[in-house]
């Protein structure tokens, strides 16, 4: 403290009068601050130097000293204290050789140099000399400092400086070059035109490094001049894997921007995908093209694009993946967007700035798209140590998520977050289910049913966010609810919160039809209470002394005249406006004139219902992953996403012409790329659309590869020598092939008609831009030559070849035409590593039990023995229904969704998958009135039209009656009528329950004898770990597991969909043998249970 | 793009600054420190904060808050959360207040060299080891003595070559290379013991020490099981797609070389079972705890490092409770019950009971406190993930290898 007092003087006495104040205050703020930043040096100097000290150290001869000095000014600088006043003397150690010393003045410099410009001005030949510096490093420091430096007089300097280092030999310095353009903009905005040329000439740079920062650059100066991008796109999209990280998040950004002004829309409502290349088999070619007057075909740059930037999903790097993630939601077919999903969902993991970012991304993305996170709703599951913004979000996504088929298992983790002790994150998950409610009309009743009886919880905030949202629900159904009306009304008195209060008067004026006996009682007792109320509930009383004056004048009249009374004289202004304006309304008089007549329709019309909607329901108009999409407002310096053009731009721009003459030059210089890439992985996936044909190619020559990668990768000891070897002989390798596209380029170009011109010019463009890559990626990872070469033959093959080229040009155009979206990824890259995310079962059934879910929100701890529980394992295989064949074009898939069927307690509830194959639209769609069988079966609501290739999934239940009795019926269509059958597996007609253990030996001690059947098995090795039971087991039955203490049994409950008999279903492992034992009182169904349970057991398999 | 940071306390304490743009008053943090008087947590404060001229971005971590100003935003938020968090964990090992404190000019140094003009120069931490070389106790003292310094005087090889996060010249004289697979499990049980969401979330840390430019591949014997892999820049991605394999040329030392997710879908193996009874009565302000723990599925392994910790009710006072097994410790400030039970015996089941005293007066809490359980298990991914193989090319000696599982709770949370 003694050494912070003395500080302050001295700067009194030295400094400014301005600066020692402000020192002085900035001490004061920050009580004792000092002692640490000494700390460093307290070691080497007993007692606390002022900084006339410092000046000394400075100006003394030895090095050390000079050091330690500036060291300790640097932590005054990091503490934010001013050390302006040692200016000069720092300022003359800038050109010393000890390089520590010297970054230390760097730093003060730049920190300071603003302040002090005239003394600056004495570095600047340091750096000018330094400029031309051996050491690249010492350039590149040089002219970092110097454009950082903020003096104006020097801006024709650094303009010379930023100009010679574009052109350095070393990439670092060209790269410092790029940054220092973006200072140098902000400091004089005037030398833009000469910026932009350096720009444009960086831009053309190969090497990875300078890659990002000139992007940077480009878009802090002039991200208008896209025609500077035309030339050097293909560079950018091939050199991505290679750059830096923070370079690949620039460069992606920009190219979105880009390909949204390039390219035309991959989402246009006919243009429907159809990559199931299967039924394109069966249909004729020709007639696709009648009805499709043009087909939507993807530019290869555009396909480019997203090719290339998929691997980097897999980044480490948050921000990369968030930026890969914008690229696809912003420029790829809807279809695709999918392979997103689990890097998103993998993002959720770090840290929390970084969930809220991505949580607040996929809320907006899954407001459009349900289906592409709806297989990771449990990872939206909220924790109770997450932050309330966190909580919020996520409650925010499952809200999203809620369909038909799982807003029962949504409902039931509602129900645990009600109960939190976060109370505005229960408020919010109040609104969350009235959202629900509105969202699916289904479970409106249920979740109205659920939110009263949290009227009576004894949370305030809890109750009066819940009469918040059944005011809104009750008015998007205007329907008879006049209980749930009166039971509030009998509540009023124990509610508090005004907003509450205030939407229970309005419903009892909205609906005092409905409740014409305890309205004009409620209206009684508010105007007793009416001057102690607040505003907002004021305004509701006098609103609903007026419905009732209109409705009910006779017992109402006087009560009506006293309120008004009251609000004539109220001291809030709205008030007593309000009540002028009701009197001159409701009560004729002969000055109200037209208006009163008209009063009760005034008053009492019906009010649209308030549409609950997400908050982040437009925030798609911003840029995802952008500070304006996080802050739902355009920030500052944000760059908006144009709309897709309507007719592609000019595609040739970005073509690289190729002079024969330059080639060798040309060639040379792609080297020296190629050489700086290293895993440039640009010819992954062969098997996207446009080359399906080649998958097999590809597949065959990656054993190849792996073979000779391996072996280069063993000879090479040294891998400078290897790579300057590899670069030669690719250099010989690269210009064949040049010449060789050059050569396949001419024939073709004749052979084209001219309808097909525009297609082939894009394939053309094609070959070359895989041949330049390929070179690359052969000189840099040595991936072998033989596929390069066999992949080339077969592309070159299509150019020069007039017959094959006509052959693949089908292939070419048909997966273009591509209508059932899920399917195309898992058909032609099975192994791709990144497929369409498995969709969980997704059954439009909801359980009828809803309500006794929802009457879990009342806090009761009673928790009853048996508990229905959601299913473990829901099976993903469907069973075929009606074939193509004999459907004559319609096909019906079933699937048991294993989930508690919404149309009665004793169904199974099943999902069925119908498809249209045919090229006609097939109409009224439905279950024929007449069952064959007994069994009671609900029907799906007529499908009225079923487009061609489309496909439609709806639920239906069926009553097995605990048998596996096949169920018959009739799918009819318009013309036509199939007889088809459903049979059941015993496991499907049981629904998992849970129960502790000792109930369950409670209840198996009961269920012996006749009812119990067992079976010894041998295990084999491989099934005895527990997960493997569990999992052989639930997916034979839909059975609930229950928790053991014993590690080698294993017990499963049920019960039968129809009877509700239980099933007891217990596994004993005695190594090597496991006793299977089965409880229930359908001997029949446990026998065939027990036969399932041990095939299962005994296979092996997964 | 990032315009000034600055670090802030716990305490509030303003004990950093830094500007690669023209200074900006500090008084901008005036913003921040009135959010975080609205939030209670420090952890509720909001990420991100707007102001008439800049935005300001909190992260929270290891009680400091780092702060970052900026004007123009093109990218992303996400990415200046990333280039900080990369800073503090990388290259301090350890960041609090303290060490940022005593080593003030290092760090100066550091941010100097990670940005320029608030963009991210060079965030590799083997380059920037290389470019300011971390200190030590010995080369402190050896620095006192003869005067050299920290600062690397060329530009850092890595920096310019193909593999730049891998410097040149790596000698040993004992080549090792050890693996480390690490898995936690995420999961939230419900009252009933039953699972409502569980998955497996993996990394493998490496530590690598071997001489030259040995090229690494590493296989597995189940790959299969790897639903979602995110890979160190240095993973060849290709062949992971093509093979399933893991080709890399390491970077010196310790990193972390991939991590990976087992989804939901897979059946998840929970290690361990509560049984808990939380109550608290309606009158005589008091309630019960009865918490035991038990192990379920743990393939005959031992659990180790038991922590169980419960959040209480604001309305909770203190404790009185009796463990069979470990201690236990409550807070009456933050109101986080901690028993620590260390190894778990199967024979005989750890047990924590006792009465719970609240505050008279006030009505009981209506939620029961969630458990969160920590635990660990030496030798075995929970996952059934199993290392095959190591091969390395390109080098001639035979390094020494060794891989090493353990598995630990993740955000493990029981529902009562």
């Amino acid at each position: 403290m003694l050494g912070m007092s003395a500080n302050s003087v001295s700067y009194n006495e030295q400094g400014s009068v301005e600066s020692g104040v402000d020192a002085a205050q900035e001490n004061s703020s920050i009580p004792g601050s000092i002692s640490s930043g000494g700390a460093a040096s307290s070691l080497f100097s007993a007692d606390y130097k002022k900084n006339e000290d410092l000046k000394e150290m400075l100006e003394s001869n030895k090095e050390s000293l000079k050091l330690e000095a500036m060291k300790r000014i640097v932590g005054l600088i990091a503490k934010g204290k001013n050390a302006s006043e040692l200016f000069p003397a720092v300022v003359k150690n800038v050109a010393s050789k000890n390089i520590e010393l010297k970054k230390l003045v760097y730093v003060y410099l730049v920190r300071y140099a603003e302040e002090q410009q005239d003394l600056a001005l004495l570095s600047i030949s340091t750096f000018q000399r330094a400029l031309k510096d051996p050491n690249q490093l010492i350039r590149a420091s040089a002219l970092r400092v110097l454009s950082s430096i903020r003096v104006p007089i020097i801006v024709p300097i650094m303009m010379l400086a930023i100009k010679e280092a574009a052109t350095d030999l070393s990439p670092y310095v060209r790269k410092t070059a790029a940054h220092a353009i973006q200072k140098l903009y902000s400091l004089d905005p005037d030398q833009k035109e000469h910026l932009i040329e350096v720009i444009e000439k960086l831009l053309k740079d190969k090497s990875t490094l300078v890659a990002g920062s000139v992007v940077m650059a480009f878009e802090e100066v002039c991200p208008d001049r896209i025609d500077l991008i035309h030339k050097n796109y293909r560079k950018l999209c091939n050199l991505l894997v290679d750059v830096e990280e923070w370079g690949q998040v620039v460069i992606i950004h920009m190219l979105t921007r880009y390909a949204r002004t390039q390219f035309v829309s991959p989402w246009r409502e006919d243009a429907v995908f159809d990559e199931n290349s299967a039924k394109a088999f069966y249909d004729s070619e020709e007639e696709r093209r009648v009805d499709q007057s043009k087909p939507y075909i993807m530019d290869p740059d555009h396909r480019l694009l997203l090719r290339n930037t998929k691997p980097l999903l897999q980044s480490r790097n948050t921000a990369v993946v968030m930026a890969v993630s914008q690229l696809y939601w912003h420029l790829a077919p809807k279809h695709e967007l999918s392979i997103i999903t689990k890097s998103l969902v993998r993002l959720l993991r770090s840290h929390r700035e970084v969930q809220y970012i991505v949580l607040q991304n996929i809320a907006t993305m899954s407001i459009q798209r349900k289906g592409m996170f709806e297989p990771f709703m449990k990872s939206f599951y909220v924790r109770s140590t997450d932050a309330t913004h966190i909580k919020t979000l996520k409650l925010e996504i499952l809200t999203n998520l809620a369909n038909e088929a799982n807003i029962s298992t949504i409902l039931r983790e509602f129900q645990t977050y009600v109960k939190s002790q976060d109370k505005a994150f229960a408020a919010a998950t109040i609104q969350a289910i009235g959202c629900c409610a509105t969202n699916i009309s289904e479970v409106t009743d249920t979740c109205l049913n659920g939110l009263v009886l949290l009227l009576s919880n004894r949370d305030e905030t809890v109750v009066a966010e819940s009469v918040v949202v059944i005011k809104k629900l009750l008015q998007t159904q205007p329907s008879q609810h006049s209980d749930i009306i009166k039971h509030m009304a009998k509540l009023f008195d124990n509610i508090t919160v005004p907003m509450a209060r205030a939407s229970i008067l309005w419903l009892m004026g909205e609906y005092c039809e409905h409740v014409p006996k305890i309205a004009p009682d409620v209206l009684r007792k508010m105007a007793k209470t009416f001057t102690d109320e607040e505003d907002i509930v004021k305004l509701q009383i006098v609103n609903l002394a007026a419905k009732l004056y209109l409705t009910n004048s006779k017992q109402t009249k006087l009560l009506t005249q006293y309120i008004l009374n009251l609000g004539k004289y109220d001291q809030n202004y709205d008030i007593r406006d309000r009540t002028r304006f009701i009197r001159q309304l409701i009560v004729p008089n002969e000055k109200s004139g037209a208006l009163s007549k008209y009063a009760r329709r005034i008053l009492m019309a019906p009010k649209p219902a308030p549409v609950l909607q997400s908050a982040f329901k437009d925030r798609d108009r911003f840029q995802l992953g952008t500070l304006s999409h996080t802050l739902n407002s355009q920030a500052s310096g944000y760059l908006e996403l144009s709309d897709w053009p309507a007719v592609a731009p000019d595609q040739s721009v970005r073509n690289v012409e190729v002079k024969e003459t330059g080639a060798p030059a040309l060639s040379k210089s792609k080297h020296a790329k190629s050489n700086e890439k290293f895993y440039s992985d640009s010819e992954e996936e062969d098997g996207e659309e446009e080359e399906g044909s080649n998958s097999e190619d590809s597949s065959s020559s990656s054993s190849e590869e792996s073979v000779s990668e391996s072996e280069s990768e063993e000879n090479s000891d040294d891998s400078n020598k290897s790579s300057s070897s590899q670069s030669e002989k690719s250099s010989s390798e690269s210009d064949s092939e040049k010449k060789k596209t050059l050569k396949n380029k001419k024939p073709q170009q004749q052979k084209l008609d001219s309808k097909d011109r525009k297609q082939k010019n894009g394939n053309a463009v094609k070959v070359e831009s895989r041949s330049e890559s390929e070179s690359g990626s052969e000189s840099s990872s040595s991936e072998s030559s033989s596929e390069s070469g066999s992949e080339l033959d077969s592309d070159s093959d299509s150019g020069t070849d007039q017959k094959k080229n006509t052959k693949p040009k089908p292939v070419q155009s048909k997966p273009v035409i591509k209508k059932v979206e899920k399917k195309e990824v898992s058909l032609l890259d099975l192994d791709d590593f990144s497929p369409v995310p498995v969709t969980t079962p997704k059954s439009s059934i909801l359980s009828p039990n809803l309500l006794s879910d929802l009457q879990g929100l009342l806090i009761s701890p009673t928790a009853s023995a048996l508990q229905a529980s959601s299913p473990v394992f829901v099976p993903e295989t469907s069973h075929e229904l009606l074939h193509r064949m004999t459907g004559k074009g319609l096909s019906a898939q079933y699937r048991f969704t294993r989930q508690p069927c919404i149309y009665g307690n004793s169904m199974v509830s099943l999902q069925l998958t119908l498809s249209n194959s045919t090229d006609q639209a097939l109409e009224n769609i439905h279950i024929s009135e007449k069952s064959s069988t007994g069994q009671n079966i609900h029907r799906f609501n007529a499908i009225e039209r079923l487009e061609p290739q489309a496909s439609v999934t709806v639920s239906m239940g069926v009553d097995f009656n605990d048998s596996t009795q096949a169920a018959n019926f009739q799918l009819c269509t318009k013309e036509d009528e199939f007889s088809v059958s459903i049979q059941p597996a015993v496991g499907e007609l049981l629904l998992p329950i849970t129960m502790s253990e000792a109930d369950f030996t409670k209840e198996q001690g009961k269920l012996v004898g006749m009812n119990e059947s067992s079976a010894t098995i041998t295990m084999t090795p491989e099934n005895v770990s527990s997960q493997s039971v569990n999992r052989k087991v639930v997916s034979v039955a839909n059975l609930g597991v229950i928790p053991s203490g014993q590690e080698n049994i294993y017990r499963f409950s049920g019960k039968t969909v129809s009877s509700g008999s239980l099933v007891l279903v217990s596994v004993v492992l005695k190594d090597p043998d496991a006793v299977i034992t089965i409880n229930t009182e359908k001997t029949v169904m446990g026998s065939m249970l027990l036969r399932q349970v041990k095939t299962a057991l005994t296979n092996s398999g997964p | 793009m990032i315009h000034s940071l600055f670090l802030i306390s716990n305490a509030g304490d303003l004990f950093l600054e830094k500007h690669w743009k023209s200074v900006i008053s500090r008084s901008v943090c005036d913003y921040f420190f009135e959010a975080r008087e609205k939030a209670v947590e420090p952890d509720n404060v909001p990420p991100v904060i707007r102001t008439p001229h800049h935005y300001l971005i909190n992260i929270y971590r290891e009680k400091i808050f780092f702060k970052l100003m900026f004007l123009f935003s093109k990218l992303g938020v996400c990415f200046i959360v990333d280039v900080l968090y990369r800073m503090c964990a990388d290259y301090f090992g350890e960041c609090s207040e303290t060490t940022i404190k005593d080593n003030v000019v290092i760090v100066y140094e550091l941010l100097e060299e990670m940005l320029d003009n608030g963009f991210p120069l060079a965030t590799e931490s083997n380059i920037l080891k290389e470019l300011i070389r971390p200190p030590t106790i010995l080369r402190s003292m050896v620095n006192t003595i003869t005067g050299s310094s920290n600062v690397g005087e060329t530009l850092p090889t890595g920096q310019l070559s193909t593999i730049p996060w891998r410097r040149a010249g790596v000698k040993y004289t004992n080549n090792e290379a050890y693996f480390d697979v690490v898995e936690e499990i995420d999961a939230i049980l419900d009252k009933s013991g039953t699972t409502v969401f569980a998955e497996i979330q993996g990394v493998i840390d490496a530590c690598v020490k071997l001489s030259g430019m040995p090229d690494l591949t590493l296989s597995f014997m189940n790959p299969r099981l790897l639903d979602d892999v995110s890979f160190h820049p240095c993973v060849r991605y290709k062949r992971w797609e093509s093979e399933r394999v893991i080709a890399f040329i390491p970077p010196d030392g310790n990193f972390q070389l991939m991590s990976y997710h087992i989804s939901a879908q897979n059946l998840v193996a929970i290690p361990v079972y509560v049984k808990q009874n939380i109550s608290f009565f309606e009158t005589g302000s008091s309630g019960r705890l009865d918490i035991t723990v038990g192990p379920k599925q743990t393939m005959g392994k031992t659990l180790e490092c038991l922590v169980v910790t419960v959040h209480m009710p604001k309305v909770v006072l203190s404790a009185n409770l009796s463990a069979t097994q470990g201690t236990y410790n409550y807070d009456p400030v933050t109101k986080i019950l901690v028993w620590d039970i260390g190894k778990l015996n199967p024979q005989k089941l750890p047990n924590l009971k006792g009465s719970l005293s609240l505050q008279s007066g006030a009505p009981k809490p209506e939620e029961n406190p969630s458990l969160n359980i920590d635990l660990k298990i030496q030798q075995l991914a929970i996952s059934g993930l199993k290392v095959n193989r190591l091969d390395v090319y390109g080098e001639k000696y035979k390094p020494f290898k060794g891989v090493k599982y353990v598995t630990k709770a993740g955000k493990f949370q029981v529902r009562t």
